[in-house]
């Protein structure tokens, strides 16, 4: 046991927390963003946005993961343009980790958001406006603030999913070892090479993230 | 001063106002879903009317026609929300000077003793009781120097005795005030108490519109009637160009006048009636007494007649000694005055 601990490749826990944070501050900005604008669209245009946008959180993972790879191959066309100006690759690398993984925590993000909007007080937005306080401020002083606990807990439960995430990542970045293997990839692969000791010191690792999550969230909804 | 011409489509009703009034105390009376707030929303440009037009006190803030649609935050409006609004993650302080100028925060202290607000500045509005949280309200309002007042119900969450103090605190400030303030209320006591004009809206349209002391003596529809308080209201039939026949209660009413035609039901407000004892006279009333109910100051009677519906009779205190001393009284009279000819 204390053999196999000194010899564990600590990577897969590193390259985890940095893909689960980076999505995480991706799905925030975004979500928060986008869950606000929502709520100016009329009833059935919303109805339609607000689908295709948590759509990743009913579809298979992999399903996720065959549309990424569509789009970003680099024998088609987002793929071709990100690779020939920016030499951004996505397939089979780090980036594609931190997209797979904020593809699939994001409807979290967006469904928590969007409900925390809906049920504040709009006459405290009309308040605000009569108040004579600019769009802006009214967002950041008054409708961010109260729903501050809503926001905070989906960005730990997209954090949680984004570390957890296996499907889509594999897919799209590959189990390349210190490069995009992340913890829940490395399980699959332990386990297939029947290495049942490492795979179980992933597995309490993880056991215990999720543990501390889970309070973070007690705390918060307290 | 008010003169509107608002059309929206609501969900139920299309609300069509179109009104103009000199006063600058107006009351906007009606039930729930009437279109009350509506009004008062679309006035401080929270909500957009389909077409038409707005002028406060000889401001355009709204024209379809012209494309002019002024932003709420520019309409100088202080608007009192029918829970308040106060934001609930800032202090009483902070909910007052959110929508000042960093600058112009001289007045601050001024305003929170003034509302008596000085040793709760920084409580949370949780923590602070109803009518502390009405005075934050109107001190956040009046610290901006707004050119027009509107309240949504404003006081309709308070107790009886707070909601009179209240209004008292009201009608103070109102004293000062030049600008036009209108009242949306179910309360016809707060009408009646703060507004010399009203308009009573129902279903999204004017039923009735002009002094608030003549709708009260004749309100005219059998809306206004229920909510200026009239307690009896029944359908009539006529029996002859003065004699009219109260369906609902089996009762004919004789009028030294000929009556207009168009005349649907007679209302009879509950305080209006007179107890007969022995000789009969004018228009009366036979009755049996179904039940009563003890109020502190007074008591409300409620009267079987020959038709279907009941009679709501309002005993005071003077009456009351009487029926002590004489029994319940043989008849009940009612002045042809005090009969409310509705349509």
């Amino acid at each position: 046991m204390s053999n196999v601990l000194a010899h564990l490749d600590w990577s897969p826990f590193f390259i985890t927390l940095k893909i689960g944070l980076l999505s995480t501050i991706i799905c925030f900005f975004l979500g928060v963003g986008l869950a606000y604008v929502s709520l100016y669209m009329n009833k059935r245009v919303m109805a339609v946005f607000d689908s295709i946008l948590t759509l990743p959180m009913v579809l298979p993972p992999t399903v996720m993961g065959f549309f990424l790879l569509l789009i970003f191959s680099r024998r088609r066309p987002v793929g071709i343009f990100l690779y020939s100006n920016f030499q951004i690759k996505i397939v089979q690398s780090f980036a594609g980790c931190v997209i797979a993984a904020f593809i699939i925590a994001f409807p979290l993000m967006y469904k928590n958001a969007k409900s925390a909007f809906l049920q504040l007080d709009k006459n405290l937005i009309y308040a605000g406006r009569t108040l004579g306080l600019s769009e802006l401020k009214i967002f950041f002083k008054i409708v961010c603030p109260i729903a501050s606990p809503s926001l905070f807990s989906g960005a730990i439960l997209s954090f949680a999913r984004a570390i957890g995430e296996y499907g889509a990542t594999s897919m799209l970045a590959g189990n390349i070892s210190g490069k995009t293997a992340t913890i829940s990839q490395q399980i699959a692969i332990l386990v297939q090479n029947q290495k049942y000791l490492e795979a179980g010191i992933w597995v309490s690792i993880v056991l215990f993230i999720a543990f501390l999550i889970m309070l973070l969230m007690e705390y918060i909804q307290r | 001063m008010l003169d509107i011409n608002i059309k929206k489509k609501l969900n139920n009703f299309t609300l069509n106002i179109e009104c103009k009034l000199d006063s600058n105390r107006i009351g906007i009376l009606g039930g729930s879903g009437a279109g009350k707030s509506m009004i008062l929303k679309m006035l401080a440009g929270i909500e957009k009317p389909d077409r038409g037009y707005i002028k406060l006190d000889n401001t355009l803030l709204f024209d379809s026609d012209k494309k002019i649609d002024i932003k709420p935050q520019g309409r100088h409006i202080g608007y009192c929300f029918q829970n308040y609004a106060l934001f609930p993650h800032l202090s009483v302080y902070e909910n007052i000077v959110i929508g000042l100028d960093t600058n112009n925060r001289a007045e601050v202290d001024e305003f929170l003793e003034k509302f008596e607000l000085t040793k709760i500045r920084d409580s949370k509005p949780n923590k602070i009781s109803g009518g502390q949280a009405a005075r934050v309200a109107m001190a956040r309002i009046l610290i901006r120097k707004p050119e027009i007042l509107l309240f949504d119900e404003a006081f309709s969450a308070l107790d009886i005795y707070l909601r009179d103090h209240i209004q008292e605190e009201i009608a103070d400030v109102l004293s000062g005030f030049k600008g036009s303030a209108i009242f949306v209320s179910h309360s016809r006591d707060e009408i009646y108490r703060l507004c010399d004009s009203m308009m009573v809206i129902d279903s999204g349209k004017i039923s009735n519109l002009g002094k608030t002391k003549d709708i009260f003596k004749n309100p005219g529809t059998k809306t206004s009637a229920i909510l200026t308080g009239c307690k009896n209201i029944s359908d009539i039939r006529y029996i002859s160009e003065n004699i009219i026949e109260a369906t609902q209660w089996g009762v004919r009413f004789e009028f030294s006048y000929k009556l207009p035609k168009d005349v649907t039901a007679i209302g009879i407000r509950a305080h209006e009636f007179k107890p007969v004892w022995g000789e009969e006279k004018g228009n009366i009333i036979k009755f049996n007494l179904k039940s009563t109910a003890k109020l502190p100051f007074e008591d409300n009677y409620y009267l079987n007649t020959d038709g279907d519906g009941d009679i709501t009779w309002l005993v005071q205190k003077d009456i009351k000694e009487k029926i002590d001393k004489k029994g319940l009284p043989d008849l009940l009279q009612i002045d042809e005055e005090n009969i409310l000819l509705l349509r």
